[in-house]
């Protein structure tokens, strides 16, 4: 008992934050160069899914994902209103207990239609959706088989699991397939990957992809979240697009972007999925989402299903935008548009910053990506188009990018 | 037919070769981010010549125990089994 403090005795004590100094003097770096924080931007006021007030001025968004602009569709609105009336502002209960609402049923009925899915469970978030799938399907002595550029919330899913996690180099077809060939004999196998890869806007070779791991056996979990509402014959995804949606085993998706509110979802054809309901943890123990915003997403979803012009105009302004930045001398992050994600290569994040900010003193928001989050260590300006951008605003975005890149010094 | 110690150690050594920029004396102690300098792209890529050299699979949660050269070679060993 000797080692014991006496009462009036206190050990020094370890700062639990002294871990995040190197992150604080990065950020204090670059900020006393005078640049606006690029986190730490309020929308005043927001006027339309493609238009706010950032900072007193009128600023063209282009970063916010909201693909479909169904933020402000009428219909979308007026289902959400009449659902506060009905059933008010929030359930107060997780969806196995007294949070499931006729509308929570109602949206998950929508995911199976516009999906042609049997089964189609909600979430809070996207997060969680992919948090909660991938950490119960795999458990203790599976492996995940996984894209080393997969979102936050797929590799959080990894950790929170008991699996064996084993990453491959981004989009390499035999960099899977040696791994999954060397997984040992009987074990389950499960393999991750995204339609859509939000930081550069590139897509998988799905396709391909998924028959390997259909040759190891594996079960197939796809991250469609970039491509709902425009990709694919029926806007189910890049899956649809290129024929392998029927060897999905589960589709994550999320209503944060192309449907306009907020919530996941996971669908599936397997015949046993029911039980996630009872044992999928970020589903059980967490509130269920509000009455309208469920009612909001299931009236979004159903238009989604028969969006085809928004959906060709979507594509023609990705196709103008890209075209634009690149004749004006940017680095492109893709080749082709190959998504609505258009992202612009920085040479640091210095200069990214003050693109940014440049940017934002045009009158445009993008969005600001470094590392860690990026493949690769680099600094990217990330833009996403929507289908309420008109091609006037597109020309506007070209325009305010060359002045800014002359600004910035990144165009020459 | 299986490796040994000092076998293994040898190959792993050559295959380190073309990441250690700065030509670091290596030993079992040797830490691969705190002395080589190892990033988490190096570490990818160094991870990926190993597992394709014997042909094993060194996942993260094994990688997460494994901080020195002679760990690794630990690993190695026992991964062929
Ligand atoms: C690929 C991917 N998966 C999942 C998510 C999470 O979606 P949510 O915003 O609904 O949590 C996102 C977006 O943040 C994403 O980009």
């Amino acid at each position: 008992m000797t080692d014991m403090l006496s009462d009036n005795e206190t050990q020094g004590a370890t700062d639990l934050f002294s871990k995040f100094d190197p992150l604080i003097e990065m950020r204090k770096g670059l900020l006393s160069t005078g640049v606006t924080d690029p986190f730490g931007l309020v929308m005043e006021k927001v006027i339309s899914p493609t238009v706010a007030m950032c900072n007193g001025r009128e600023t063209i968004l282009l970063g916010t994902y909201n693909y479909m602009g169904m933020t402000f569709d009428p219909d979308v609105i007026a289902a959400g209103k009449q659902a506060l009336d009905d059933f008010g502002a929030g359930t107060t209960g997780s969806r196995v207990l007294n949070g499931t609402y006729a509308g929570h049923k109602a949206v998950e009925e929508a995911l199976c239609d516009f999906y042609d899915m049997k089964h189609a469970m909600v979430f809070s978030t996207g997060y969680q959706a992919n948090l909660g799938i991938i950490s119960t399907i795999a458990g203790k002595g599976d492996y995940i088989v996984l894209d080393i550029d997969s979102h936050a919330s797929i590799w959080d899913g990894c950790k929170m699991g008991d699996a064996e996690v084993v990453p491959f180099k981004h989009n390499d077809i035999e960099a899977m397939e040696k791994r999954l060939r060397r997984i040992p004999e009987g074990a389950g196998k499960l393999v991750v990957l995204e339609g859509v890869y939000s930081m550069l806007g590139d897509i998988a070779p799905l396709k391909e992809m998924i028959a390997v791991a259909k040759k190891y056996g594996a079960m197939v979990l796809v991250d469609e979240a970039h491509s709902m509402g425009f990709i694919g014959p029926n806007g189910r995804g890049v899956a649809e697009d290129q024929g392998c949606l029927d060897d999905v085993d589960f589709v994550i998706g999320t209503f944060s972007k192309s449907v306009g509110t907020v919530g996941g979802f996971c669908v599936s054809n397997h015949p046993k999925f029911e039980i996630m309901r009872l044992v999928c943890r970020p589903y059980v123990f967490t509130a269920s989402l509000p009455p309208s915003v469920v009612a909001t997403a299931a009236t979004s979803v159903r238009k989604l299903m028969h969006a085809a012009d928004k959906r060709a105009h979507l594509w023609e302004n990705s196709k103008v935008l890209h075209k634009g930045l690149t004749d004006a001398g940017f680095q492109l992050g893709t080749e082709e548009p190959q998504s609505a994600i258009i992202a612009v290569i920085m040479p640091d994040l210095e200069r990214g910053a003050m693109m940014w900010e440049a940017l934002l003193h045009e009158g445009l928001y993008v969005n600001l990506a470094r590392p860690p989050a990026t493949p690769a260590n680099m600094t990217l300006l990330r833009c996403s188009l929507c289908a309420e951008h008109s091609a006037e605003q597109v020309q506007q975005i070209i325009g305010m990018f060359t002045r800014a890149g002359k600004t910035a010094g990144i165009l020459g | 037919m299986t490796m040994d110690r000092a076998e293994t150690s040898a190959r792993i050594a050559a295959l380190i070769e073309p990441f250690n920029k700065k030509g670091i004396e290596i030993t079992d102690a040797t830490r691969f981010t705190d002395d080589l300098e190892f990033d988490s792209l190096t570490v990818m890529d160094f991870v990926a010549e190993i597992e394709d050299g014997f042909d094993i699979i060194i996942s993260m949660n094994q990688q997460a125990e494994i901080e020195n050269y002679g760990q690794l070679v630990d690993a190695v060993v026992k991964l062929q089994g």
